[in-house]
């Protein structure tokens, strides 16, 4: 059944942006409803097409150069792209409410307000589309999104600068995935997903082609979902509002990396290679991330690696050829990463922009909403039974099991790790007693920010069970029905969760101090480094070029060569009559010769 | 028997004499001269092709004596202007030497 609803949820929340944007930049108050009402229209859109299992869109042809190249914009509406659209307008509805009462006093509200409502807009698109050149413009977009928003307070020096990052970042990635949909276009000759799936044996016949052209398409979800090595930018992001770091930074646009390589799996799975190494650097993501998690201070950042970490486990699962756990995974993760920020965000507005863990603590008693959705949030994040965290982290070690003992065997360290810090975490900021005085008199956030924290803790709570995801999902079945995996990753939560308990219990300050972690690896300073050297190395080139090349070369030649033939001539032009009558003399001569004897 | 071949001859030392003078004098006055020498050392060569290249009718070919004329009639113009150019050369640089006469802005 042909329906127009599709369109109307990814063009509700352009309207609202434009509407922003043009008209009521002035009224704070009003761009901030706007744009709610026009995510919550999304939203009922989304369920209406959820519900409606024959819907489909119409198609527009957008580009069409015959033979050569042909755009159809159209809408995906399969099972996948139902269910992230109404897991993306919903988190994004709650996201969006909380921010009414995070940005209440922001001056910018209406620009945060616009840019919010792009960035739906853009998730939406990346979920819809249907082919290449769709899914790469919405990918732009989110990425220019989400540089607005990061440096939404832009006159702070490290937000700018965070922002500039991310961007740079993910231009890295975004070059090669480009690259990537180039590769399958001239292979195939078309960019559409439907005709790429049919003709993918095209791309089989030739391994090699094949694995190059998946791991560039895997560079744009590795830069999107910020997987090592391009993982840098994702905890610099944190320096934007806390809505917008649950929203975009750990729920929806980080997660579109994974959905991405979802979406093509047909490619990506076709090379056995190109599959193992997406397990890799999943797997590499998942344990670095969660190590230097161990030692930030910076809640926000714990978070921030914590994401990371998660997106590890979606790609790692990705790699062993297991969408279905990879999207489980991201599924539940949403729920329970955006509860967890917007849980930090409460605790960090209501200490006034506090963000170090260790200027608060004894937290529980001042803000018991936010410490029950938030310890809610922390047990779905390490995988404890029966949190959401539990079904979908289990699923992918029960992959991991099957196909890969080492990945295994680090997926479990990494649970292990996981339930270290998050512990941490947890009883430094609400446990023991305030260490500052801020943290002594705070109060309970206003309901407009707890009331998506209860929704989210209660998705969070049921999203793992089989009654509640098999609506959205197809939940992967465990084909051993070993005990063993789920056994043995609450034994690391268990343990990891008993180490953090018993080394943060009642300090001051952190007991433990590894300068590589605090320092997350060195890789800012290597990659300031790398930067430094090759651009060094590149001006020394364009100097010499200029210097010698252009300067030298092409200006100061011309002006050279003009000026020795200038002296040449000046030879000839000595003012005296008889000398030029001399020479017109010899001139006849010369003609009279060539014209006889010639 | 003197032929063209003798005028020739006369006419080429002529026009050498009057080119040499333009090389070789330094007053601007006797290279005017050596000019006219050599003009008339072609009017001569003219009026000897005339005399020889006699027409089917037993006349000689007067086109060349008539381009003698105009030859003349021009060299008398030119001797005017340029006598002209010389004495108002004289009363600005007090020289007639062309040795002297090197720039072309004083």
């Amino acid at each position: 059944m042909k329906s127009s609803l599709p369109w109307y949820v990814l063009l509700l929340p352009l309207c609202s942006a434009a509407v922003i944007v043009l008209f009521t930049r002035r009224s704070r108050t009003l761009s901030s409803y706007i744009s709610v009402a026009a995510v919550l229209g999304s939203f009922v859109c989304s369920c209406l097409i959820f519900l409606r299992s024959d819907i489909s869109a119409a198609q527009f042809t957008w580009i069409d150069i015959p033979d050569v190249f042909k755009v159809l914009l159209g809408l995906t509406l399969d099972r996948l792209s139902k269910t992230m659209l109404v897991l993306v307008s919903g988190v994004g509805s709650l996201i969006h409410i909380y921010s009414l009462g995070y940005m209440r006093e922001d001056k910018g509200k209406s620009r945060y307000f616009a840019a919010l409502s792009l960035f739906m807009v853009a998730m939406f698109g990346i979920v819809l589309a249907n082919n290449f050149v769709m899914l790469f413009i919405f990918w732009e977009l989110v990425g220019f999104t989400s540089y607005v928003l990061i440096g939404h307070w832009f006159e702070r020096d490290t937000a700018a600068e965070a922002a500039k990052k991310a961007f740079l970042t993910n231009r890295v990635g975004d070059f090669g995935f480009m690259l990537g949909i180039l590769m399958v276009w001239m292979a195939i000759g078309s960019v559409a997903f439907d005709d790429i799936a049919a003709r993918v044996s095209t791309l089989t016949s030739s391994p090699a082609y094949l694995a190059i052209a998946a791991l560039l398409i895997f560079c744009g979800a590795v830069a999107k979902s910020a997987q090592f090595p391009l993982h840098v930018w994702l905890p610099d992001a944190m320096e934007g509002p806390t809505p917008v770091s649950a929203l975009i930074h750990a729920a929806t646009m980080v997660a579109a990396g994974v959905y991405m390589l979802v979406r093509v799996g047909f490619i990506i799975q076709a090379s056995q290679n190109a599959l193992l190494v997406i397990a890799w650097i999943g797997t590499i993501t998942a344990v670095m991330a969660a190590l230097i998690a161990t030692q930030q201070d910076d809640i926000k950042r714990i978070l921030a690696y914590s994401t990371l970490s998660q997106l590890g486990y979606m790609v790692m699962a990705v790699g062993l050829a297991s969408n279905e756990t990879a999207m489980f995974h991201l599924f539940t993760h949403a729920f329970f990463k955006a509860l967890l920020f917007l849980g930090a965000g409460c605790i960090i507005v209501m200490l006034h922009h506090e963000q170090n863990i260790w200027k608060m603590g004894g937290l529980a008693k001042n803000l018991p909403i936010t410490f029950l959705t938030f310890s809610v949030g922390a047990l779905a994040l390490i995988g404890c039974p029966p949190f959401s965290g539990f079904f979908s982290k289990d699923a992918i070690l029960a992959v991991a099991y099957e196909r890969n003992m080492s990945i295994f065997a680090v997926g479990l360290f990494t649970a292990f790790l996981t339930a270290f810090y998050v512990l941490r975490m947890l009883v430094v900021v609400f446990f023991s007693r305030p260490r500052t005085d801020i943290a002594r008199d705070s109060d309970e956030a206003p309901l407009v920010m707890t009331g998506p924290l209860i929704v989210l803790a209660l998705l969070a709570l049921v999203g793992g069970f089989g009654f509640f995801a098999e609506r959205f999902l197809p939940i992967p079945h465990e084909e051993q029905a070993t005990l063993l995996v789920p056994a043995l990753a609450v034994a690391a939560m268990l343990v990891g969760a008993g180490f953090g308990i018993f080394f943060y219990r009642n300090r001051t300050s952190d007991p433990i101090d590894v300068e590589i972690l605090r320092r997350k690896f060195y890789f800012d300073e290597l990659y300031d480094w790398l930067i430094q050297s090759t651009q060094e190395f590149l001006a020394r080139i364009a100097a010499f070029f200029d210097r010698w090349i252009i300067d030298a070369g092409a200006v100061g030649g011309t002006a050279g060569g003009t000026w020795g033939f200038g002296a040449l001539l000046r030879f000839i032009q000595v003012g005296n009559l008889q000398a030029y009558a001399f020479l017109f003399g010899l001139g006849i001569v010369a003609i009279i010769y060539f014209a006889i004897f010639h | 028997m003197v032929t063209l071949g003798d005028y020739l001859l006369v006419s080429g030392m002529l026009f050498t004499i009057g080119f040499a003078g333009v090389m070789v004098r330094r007053n601007i006055v006797i290279i005017l001269m050596s000019l006219e020498l050599m003009l008339n050392a072609a009017n001569l060569s003219l009026v000897a092709f005339s005399r020889y290249h006699v027409q089917p009718g037993g006349l000689p070919n007067y086109s060349a004596q008539i381009f003698v004329f105009f030859i003349i009639t021009v060299a008398a113009a030119e001797v005017a202007v340029g006598l002209a150019i010389i004495v108002a050369l004289y009363r600005a640089r007090q020289t007639t030497h062309v040795e002297d006469i090197n720039s072309l802005k004083f």
